[in-house]
């Protein structure tokens, strides 16, 4: 079956216009690149409470901070690279420490930002944003759930993270079906029992095309988005130790404290009687180039092939 | 618009050498903090919760209240004195400034101490969070404004550029920022370390509305806050002229006591030199 191509930026812009209507505290921050965060949407639509921050993010950051001790509901947005590493320690002291209810929304996470290169390809924020006490970190995968998640952000009082990647991605739920998504659930999204594949993000669909390559080759593999970082859901994750041989996690962020680092801290610490294999995929350690999405993805071995590669080489070293 | 007569004067020149024994007694007590930063803020900050704030610590979030954010927040000795002075917590807390288990963290934090509005010490953020709020006011139609205080070094920081472009290209006219100009900074002075003059010029050139008084003079403090009540469509700023460690004589301009907190005979003489001020000014009362 072809794939439905949809662009998940979409998702966050035509939601913010959407909840905006509905959220007259709703307010949102740009730093000069609303076309491509797509937040031009809700500024177009609601001008008094859509801030142009120029280029000039630390600002903007202390400036949502303030927002929301006021009141509102500030969205701020920009590139991955720009909304985490560049303004740590604005979001450290006025939104973390603070417990403020700032929404950081970022876009161009992970390598497949492509052509750009390492300057813009941001494999750390999920790191980043995981360590700092009160945040809630969050990485959708596809149209539908980027929607969703919007949509709990404002529900949720507090701060958070959301990243998303720049491409467009094959829709992966119906509107119905992730009516039923928690912050802090992780959602089964392919049953199975030999190994399960936990994704998140831009990785959830290579996970399922995965899952369905080893069904010919007779492993079952069980695939769980695992939209919510922190907190991670420690009580599916125990679960699939209990009910699988083989846990494998894939994320395109590093290999060092992103996802897989919390589901591996979950696992040494909680799983004490099942004996399973475990592996993490992401970025090793190391910054990446510019290219075609696809060839980084297939140069650092970020895709379906080596996901089934992998989960063979788990079940084989049982 | 405070009416400012001597005897308002007289009062507030009260509060600040009292706030001054608070600021030293505080930091006696905890063997730690910043005597030279919060001794050269404190009396702006005792004029605006005394005078020119619209605050009630009854009521410590009320929406339609003036806010201060200490962006400089080492002084957060200064802070304190003036929050405990104006009812948002008894006096006894100040005993216990950077103890285990305290309202009074060592930097301000807005999710321990009722009537702070901001968690600062990481420098150069207040001035955008104070950007945020006044952003809301003006959203809301709230008449409400934001002071906010710097330090002179604080300045340093590139975030500080950011907020006076943006404040100055909202037309924040509810806005008001005092810098607490004492030219030390804790390398040294602060022309030598990274030369700061014209600091007028600077903010005048990024569209602000610029005061600059002598910072211990309550009338002139009350006469430039006054003043900034008619700006329109920009925000102001007022330079505070100060003396860091003013007050205690060996605390004067002394970078020793930017982060120091004094001896026990450091103490007593300090503790002699404040009585003896407030006795001549309750005298002349």
């Amino acid at each position: 079956m072809k794939k439905i191509l949809k662009n998940p930026r979409n998702a966050y812009g035509e939601k913010l216009v959407e909840l905006g209507s509905k959220h007259p505290d709703l307010v949102v921050l740009d730093a000069d690149l609303s076309k491509s965060t797509k937040t031009i949407m809700f500024a177009k639509e609601f001008p008094k409470r859509f801030f142009e921050m120029g280029i000039a993010e630390a600002n903007m950051m202390s400036v949502a901070a303030g927002l929301a001790a006021s009141g509102k509901i500030p969205f701020a947005s920009t590139f991955a690279v720009f909304a985490t590493g560049r303004v740590y320690d604005q979001i450290r002291m006025d939104i973390a420490y603070s417990h403020s209810n700032v929404k950081i929304f970022a876009t161009h996470g992970g390598i497949s930002v492509g052509k750009d290169g390492a300057s813009h390809q941001m494999i750390e924020d999920i790191a980043l944003m995981r360590v700092l006490p009160n945040m809630v970190v969050l990485s959708p995968s596809d149209y539908t759930q980027t929607g969703k998640i919007v949509e709990c952000m404002v529900e949720h009082e507090g701060p958070m993270y959301a990243r998303i990647g720049r491409a467009d991605a094959p829709v992966i739920y119906s509107e119905e079906y992730i009516k039923q998504l928690e912050i802090g659930k992780g959602m089964i999204v392919e049953e199975g029992d030999d190994a399960t594949i936990i994704a998140c993000g831009t990785m959830v669909d290579a996970a399922i095309d995965a899952h369905k390559m080893l069904q010919k080759k007779n492993i079952s593999t069980r695939v769980i988005d695992m939209h919510t970082i922190k907190p991670i859901d420690e009580q599916l994750i125990l679960k699939c130790a209990k009910e699988t041989n083989a846990i494998l996690t894939i994320e395109e962020h590093s290999i060092i404290g992103g996802m897989g680092s919390a589901v591996a801290e979950t696992l040494m610490e909680k799983n004490r009687s099942n004996q399973i294999t475990f592996i993490r995929m992401g970025i090793k350690d190391q910054f990446c180039e510019s290219g075609n999405p696809e060839d980084l993805l297939e140069k650092y071995k970020l895709n379906k092939t080596y996901i089934v590669q992998n989960v063979q080489n788990l079940l084989k070293n049982q | 618009m405070a009416n400012i007569n001597d005897k308002l004067i007289l009062k507030l020149e009260i509060a600040a050498v009292k706030a001054r024994k608070q600021i030293i007694e505080m930091l006696y007590k905890a063997k730690s903090g910043h005597p030279g930063g919060s001794l050269s803020a404190v009396d702006a900050i005792i004029a605006l919760y005394n005078v020119h704030m619209n605050h009630n610590s009854k009521r410590p979030k009320d929406p339609n209240r003036d806010r201060f954010i200490l962006s400089k927040g080492h002084a957060a000795p200064a802070l304190y004195a003036a929050l405990s002075q104006q009812g948002y917590f008894s006096e006894k807390e100040l005993q216990r400034l950077r103890s285990i288990n305290c309202m009074l963290q060592g930097h301000p934090a807005c999710r321990y101490t009722p009537g702070v509005e901001a968690s600062t010490g990481s420098l150069g953020h207040g001035l955008s969070f104070a950007i945020g709020m006044a952003l809301s006011g003006k959203l809301d139609n709230q008449s409400y404004t934001v002071f906010v205080m710097l330090g002179d070094g604080e300045t340093d920081e590139g975030q500080i550029w950011e907020a006076a472009a943006v404040a100055s290209h909202y037309k924040l006219d509810n806005l008001v920022a005092m810098i607490d100009r004492n030219f030390l900074q804790i390398d040294g002075n602060t022309e030598e370390v990274l030369r700061l003059e014209s600091v007028k010029d600077r903010w005048l050139s990024f569209g602000w509305h610029v005061i600059e008084i002598d910072g211990h003079n309550m009338e002139e403090i009350l006469q430039a806050l006054n003043e900034t009540k008619a700006i329109e469509n920009k925000p102001s700023m007022i330079i505070l002229n100060t003396i860091k460690g003013k007050g205690i004589s060996f605390m004067e301009n002394n970078i020793d006591f930017h982060g120091v907190a004094p001896n026990d005979m450091e103490y007593q003489i300090a503790m002699d030199e404040l009585n003896l001020h407030q006795k001549k000014l309750e005298v002349s009362k």
